[in-house]
């Protein structure tokens, strides 16, 4: 182990799985997650990667993967374990798998987690594509006071130091952050592994401690209130024209050229 | 009565399913087109599967492989089901049958088999030996200690990748009341042994590039050592390691169906004919409910069937019922889809006529639904006499 071995703790959720086609509620209320197949947020898969990664290069000693939401959430954390991470804390903190835990109270009972963890590193997703809020990461910086690497491409380790390319308008920028950090992934980080058939066999092996929100003393009740979810405006259909020129005429007409 | 699957095997699933679509789907079209896999693809996918110890994973623990139960390895089959199988060839499944090696066999073939080194084929059926094994004109005669062997097989599968055969060949013939009858022993023939040859075979309209190769025997000779089990003991081997087969086959079809089904289940929501998706129409919807009725159906008669294999239940009839159910289903499943496409399901911009021609061999190979039908039915009518 080298000198900078450290603890990572990934935050992982179990969300809507990305290939199946979402359909909203009679209701409106948000969208049917009922007998849906479920998966783990890619961008999170992506911090596990990482965060395995850092292990198996000798900077990390141990990965913690952690979930907070439904009990199901525990398959998400096999699958964490699956990929490699030692072990997972599960924080049940709903029973419906139609209510969502918001940001806030999801970054309240990771700041307690780290208290109790100690990691030096906490990967996350830079957001779950089921809301799409791109907030527990930077509400976690603030409720502990740590640095935070928002939308990394690429992280290096170099000491006390995370050294994090971050994706930007326009470019990339690399920053410097002393740990204890957040970081926040992005999509081209890299490219998460299938999970290997011992893995596979022997994550159920690796321990896997279930508490509740409650353990934590955080009230994870919405403070936000889903007034409607719509469809997508379906797309209109195109008009085909007979040569460049009439193209031209009609961009001209709608003001586009 | 449990009907999930545990958190291992979902993952299972889920990591082939992602292999799958990843690994396999981009390269289809091309090998259909060329009806040929570049040694450096098959390398590489071999290589990915011997990485995530999914290779061999049907063999036991002791012999370096995953030590899947039938229940498990049915569900890996299951789901490469869903891709080429002149690709997911090289997703290594040795055949079990190799579990039959002696002490100094399983180091030249059955480890070297497991670790990805040498690939095998099997070699039964020839052109006068097909339902009928024993029907099998390719000969071993004793000389000086050693066998030689005259003859040829057809269909081989696998054959053009693979570095060994294991061979069922006539031995000699028993007089029975019921007439003359062949005895047959396994050999394990290593390719490049003088006398011994493997050629181009046919060009079958199902799974192009899984290619089916010729073998040529003239006095091949074969020493004691390669023989796989007893002298005269092949059917014994046969019937104690090739009723896997028959699930695989099932397990194939299942997986297969799923896929062409989806792409029904979506044309049938997307295409509009008469201002309205065909599936409103019931003489679509009707067949989506059939579809999926059937393929579950499917399903789980091959899950239950690869269940009492693992309990060590009597299966042989439940293996029949699933390989024939199975594979006459996606007949149905692919004929159905491609109607459901119209005439775009002809054409090769879709995988669906893909689909439809391969499904049509799961019918005949590994036992013809005839054969499958005479298993099923001496099972349940022997034991009464008739």
């Amino acid at each position: 182990m080298g000198e900078n071995a450290m603890k990572v703790l990934v935050p992982v959720k179990r969300v809507i799985d990305y290939n199946v086609k979402v359909r909203v509620k009679a209701d409106g209320s948000g969208v049917d997650l009922a007998n849906v197949k479920m998966s783990m947020n890619p961008f999170d898969e992506i911090a596990v990667e990482e965060a395995i990664r850092l292990k198996e290069a000798g900077m990390a000693e141990e990965v913690v993967a952690v979930s907070i939401g439904v009990k199901q959430a525990q398959e998400t954390l096999r699958t964490a374990l699956a990929m490699g991470a030692d072990r997972a804390i599960l924080v049940v903190a709903a029973d419906d798998v139609h209510q969502d835990i918001e940001p806030l109270a999801v970054a309240k009972i990771l700041a307690k987690i780290v208290e109790e963890e100690q990691p030096q590193l906490v990967m996350a997703g830079k957001q779950a594509i089921d809301n799409d809020m791109n907030a527990t990461g930077q509400m976690l910086s603030a409720l502990l006071g740590w640095s935070q690497a928002t939308f990394a491409s690429e992280v290096k380790v170099e000491g006390d130091n995370a050294v994090v390319t971050r994706e930007v308008d326009g470019g990339l920028q690399t920053i410097k952050v002393k740990m204890p950090a957040i970081v926040t992934v992005d999509l081209r980080l890299n490219e998460p592994r299938y999970a290997s058939l011992p893995n596979i066999m022997k994550a159920k092996k690796k321990p896997l401690d279930e508490k509740t929100a409650e353990d934590y003393g955080v009230d994870v009740s919405p403070r936000l209130e889903v007034v409607k979810t719509t469809e997508p405006e379906a797309r209109k259909a195109g008009e085909m024209v007979p040569d460049v020129d009439t193209l031209v005429a009609k961009l001209k007409e709608k003001g586009v050229v | 009565m449990q009907f999930g699957l545990s958190d291992e095997q979902e993952m299972i699933v889920s990591t082939v399913r992602s292999f799958v679509e990843n690994e396999i789907y981009p390269h289809e079209a091309e090998v259909e087109r060329t009806g040929h896999v570049p040694r450096e693809l098959g390398e590489e996918i071999k290589r990915k599967c011997l990485d995530l110890g999914f290779y061999a994973c049907n063999f036991p623990e002791e012999v370096g492989g995953a030590g899947l139960s039938h229940l498990d390895f049915t569900l890996v089959e299951r789901e490469l089901g869903r891709g080429s199988m002149a690709l997911t060839h090289f997703f290594g499944r040795p055949q079990n049958i190799l579990m039959a090696c002696d002490a100094e066999q399983r180091e030249r073939y059955l480890l070297p088999a497991v670790r990805g080194e040498r690939m095998d084929a099997l070699a039964m059926t020839e052109p006068d030996a097909g339902s009928d094994v024993r029907g099998m004109k390719c000969t071993a005669r004793r000389e000086g200690g050693d066998w030689i062997v005259n003859g040829s097989k057809h269909f081989i599968s696998g054959a053009e990748h693979a570095d060994f055969f294991i061979v069922f060949i006539a031995t000699g013939v028993d007089e029975t009341p019921k007439g003359p009858k062949k005895r047959i022993t396994t050999f394990l023939v290593d390719r490049g042994t003088p006398g011994f040859e493997v050629r181009e075979g046919y060009n079958s309209v199902s799974h192009k590039g899984y290619k089916n190769c010729i073998l040529d025997f003239d006095n091949c000779r074969l020493p004691d050592a390669q023989v796989l089990g007893e002298v005269d003991g092949g059917f014994e081997v046969m019937n104690t390691w090739l009723y896997a087969t028959r699930l695989t086959v099932a397990a194939f079809c299942v997986g297969r169906a799923r896929r062409c089904f989806d792409l029904a289940l979506d044309y049938a929501a997307e295409r509009k004919q008469f201002g309205q998706p065909i599936g409103k129409f019931q003489g679509v919807s009707f067949q989506i409910a059939d579809m999926i009725t059937e393929i579950d159906a499917a399903d789980w008669l091959t899950l239950a069937a690869a269940w009492r294999l693992d309990e060590g239940l009597p299966a042989n009839r439940e293996i029949a019922s699933a390989k024939l159910y199975a594979s006459e289903m996606l007949a149905r499943v692919t004929d159905r889809t491609l109607q459901i496409f119209g005439g775009m399901g002809l054409m090769d911009d879709f995988p669906v006529e893909r689909f439809w021609r391969d499904a049509r061999v799961e019918r005949i190979w590994d036992g013809t639904s005839e054969i499958q039908r005479h298993i099923i039915s001496r099972d349940l009518l022997r034991p009464l006499g008739a």
